[in-house]
């Protein structure tokens, strides 16, 4: 496997003006030195992304992710350092960006993939792919002003992923749009995943990244401060907004490492589902009472404590279920040896379908992630009423009501 | 959908991975070759581009294109009657005379001045997609020179209602003047867009410096009438380094025709210098070469000015 991008030593200073002078007039009087302060957006980082990859960058507002984001895209250039991409790269920073209103969305498709580089024959050969994913069917030859915001981010979003990017940059562009756009994109995402396609990957949501991503960078300040498995990283960003959002923390006089931080000696050993292996998946009537028990075992021989939360994912990778010892404001659990948590849901809500589990352990002071462990499609919901479906289990009964009569002649 | 590697004929749509990609780099210098090459490598963009800037300038017009020949027949009619009505300049075919070199200065102008405005205008494109930045600027350059061809038509029509021959001697010099014309333009506009980002007042500026340039242009009074005044002073060199001056006289010795006409007033009017085709392809020459290592040059100083582009916009 080859590195797909290369970040070497990248820095990127902004200057802040307290007042922009751009006219003649005003460059003038004051010589051409503007008062302004140096602002390291980005300082001295260095990382590399494998092919394949899909890669979560984590920090608060402020941090640099996005500005590191478009220097990879080569929308700002870095102040110092380098950026080695090998492939063709797509960024999606904004959908349907360089789209002009007045153009129809068929001559936006030819302009806005031509801003991406593409040639006049390769959007050609896309062009009907591209009109399929956007889902506009006959609105293509009306001018791009005339349609709906769902249907600009479905288009905008169409020619970014057919432009066949060996590295995909995706800035928070997901949450536009409705359920199901978001719902196609992930599907379109996983797909470029299992393609071996690099994907690089912003968000603000925690769940999100953690529903794509297997590996995520922390950043705070400009600097990378930690990476990891998405879990481990979440924790971090976690630890980081517990501290202040770190508005006013140092990051060089603590060193965040994960490895450093994290405590190795609490395990999750297993999970049973109402008593059976969830390694095995386990097979549930719908509405029917669960007990997760987790098995937690101190590996160190010395009483540990943690906090336990639990996860139920739809096959999209969406949180349905989320319950969290802390925020249930409970005591944390003592592991002395081995403990089973029992967490007992008295009815399942869920449609008949197969969903995945997570457990995440926290450290009880710092909040901190200890360990993360994920059973993919571990439950599996069957029966129900035949028809109905979704995400959430329901009975529903149809009745006709006659509301006014009209006789026939 | 994986590809497999032994397979005979690798699917079209299946994505490969592990083939051997070509590496780019950001980085915070990027040679001239290399941005020059990056511009190429967008021409599909630069037509696009254009053919947007057309698309849209005169979208639900309900006289649409007809527009842009209606702007150069207003202005030769006002300036026919004002010059040859009212003030009796005597130049036989003024109207011919008006138009061919208006066609060459209205493409220098409105690719110039559109150019300047270019990266500013289309800062939601800056910050959010990377391409080559320079195009912009080429784009206005690009649409100036389609709406230069449809105007033609206007001077084509002159012709015929005059029955005036182009001359065989000059003719084939056109397409070098234009091409003289296109590649100064262009290192002005790139130049242009980049500092306009800076300095916002480059617009307004320009707007009055094409004024002043345009005068200093033969286009509305004839070449001989200046320059017999300025070699008194051994000024004409002067007047023949402005770039736009013998791209102007090369469009009118090749469709205006005459150089030393019998005038309106029975007495001979010099108009055009007398030069051989020779002299003109050795200036139309310099002034290409010239121009492209200016063009050179702008798109340097346009590579230094671009890294904060995204910011300042």
């Amino acid at each position: 496997m080859s590195t797909a991008v290369e970040v070497v030593s990248v820095s990127k200073t902004f200057r802040l003006f307290q007042e922009k002078y751009t006219s003649l007039k005003e460059k003038a009087i004051h010589l051409g030195k503007v008062p302004h302060e140096v602002f390291p957006a980005l300082s001295d980082i260095s990382f590399e992304v494998e092919q394949g990859v899909t890669l979560g960058l984590l920090g608060h507002n402020g941090s640099g992710k996005s500005t590191l984001l478009k220097c990879i895209a080569g929308i700002l250039t870095p102040s110092a350092g380098e950026i080695r991409i090998r492939g063709r790269i797509a960024a999606m920073l904004e959908l349907g960006a360089g789209f002009h209103p007045d153009l129809s969305g068929r001559a936006n498709i030819y302009l806005n993939a031509a801003l991406m580089g593409l040639s006049r024959k390769e959007v050609d050969a896309r062009f009907d792919a591209i009109v399929e994913f956007s889902e506009l069917g006959g609105f293509i030859d009306n001018q791009v002003k005339f349609y709906s915001s769902g249907m600009y981010a479905r288009l905008g979003f169409a020619v970014a992923v057919n432009m066949d990017p060996d590295i995909l940059l995706v800035d928070e562009v997901l949450a536009v749009g409705d359920a199901n756009f978001q719902l196609k994109c992930l599907a379109k995402i996983r797909e470029f995943q299992e393609e071996g396609r690099t994907i690089i990957f912003v968000s603000h949501s925690p769940d999100l990244v953690r529903a794509v991503c297997s590996t995520a960078f922390v950043l705070d300040h400009g600097r990378l401060v930690g990476q990891g498995p998405t879990a481990e990283a979440v924790a971090l960003l976690q630890k980081f907004q517990l501290s202040g959002s770190g508005l006013n923390h140092d990051p060089s006089t603590e060193d965040h490492r994960l490895e450093a931080a994290i405590s190795r000696d609490i395990h999750i050993s297993s999970m049973m589902i109402n008593g059976v292996d969830a390694d095995r998946g386990v097979e549930l009537a719908a509405m029917s009472q669960v007990e997760l028990a987790v098995v937690i075992e101190d590996v160190a021989s010395a009483a540990g404590a943690c906090h336990v939360e639990v996860l139920f994912y739809s096959p999209a990778g969406v949180a349905l279920i989320r319950a969290h010892t802390r925020e249930m404001e409970m005591e944390p659990i003592i592991v002395r040896g081995t403990v089973e948590a029992v967490v007992q849901f008295s009815s399942l809500p869920l449609a008949v379908g197969s969903y995945s589990i997570q457990v995440n352990l926290y450290h009880p002071q710092s909040g901190m992630m200890i360990e993360s462990r994920r059973w993919d499609n571990g439950i599996m919901i069957v029966g129900g009423q035949k028809g109905v479906g979704g995400l959430i289990a329901a009975e529903a009964n149809v009745f006709v009501n006659e509301v006014s009569s009209r006789h026939f002649l | 959908m994986k590809t497999d590697h032994s397979g005979p004929v690798p699917e079209p749509s299946g994505y490969q991975r592990d083939r051997e990609l070509p590496i780019h780099l950001v980085r915070p210098s990027m040679t001239v070759p290399q941005r020059i090459a990056n511009i190429w490598r967008y021409r599909d963009l630069l037509k696009d581009l254009v053919a947007k800037e057309i698309k849209v300038k005169y979208k639900d017009s309900a006289l649409g294109f007809i527009w842009s020949l209606l702007n150069p027949a207003m202005f030769i009619l006002i300036y026919y009657i004002v010059f040859q009505k009212i003030l009796k300049n005597g130049i036989p075919l003024f109207a011919i005379y008006l138009a061919t070199g208006l066609l060459a200065w209205n493409l220098f102008q409105s690719g110039v001045l559109g150019a300047t405005g270019s990266v500013v205008n289309n800062s939601g494109l800056v910050k959010k997609v990377s391409f080559p930045r320079e195009i912009l600027a080429l784009a206005s350059v690009g649409s100036a020179f389609i709406f230069f061809l449809f105007q033609t038509v206007v001077l084509a029509i002159f012709l015929i209602i005059f029955r005036v021959a182009p001359s065989p001697h000059f003719v084939w010099l056109v397409p070098i003047a234009l091409l003289a014309l296109l590649m100064f333009a262009s290192a002005l506009a790139v130049l242009l867009s980049g500092i306009n980002v800076y300095l916002r007042d480059m617009q307004h500026l320009m707007e009055i410096l094409l004024q002043a340039w345009f005068w200093a242009t033969p286009v509305v009074y004839p070449f001989m009438e200046l320059s017999k005044q300025l070699k008194a002073h051994g000024l004409t060199w002067l007047y023949l380094a402005n770039p736009t001056t013998p791209v102007a006289l090369t469009f009118q010795r090749a469709f205006y025709v005459k150089a030393n006409p019998l005038g309106t007033n029975g007495s001979i009017v010099h108009i055009l210098p007398s030069y051989g085709p020779m002299w003109y392809l050795a200036v139309l020459g310099t002034i290409v070469v010239l121009s492209f290592i200016f063009f050179l040059v702008s798109v340097y100083i346009f590579g230094r000015l671009e890294g904060n582009f995204a910011e300042e916009l």
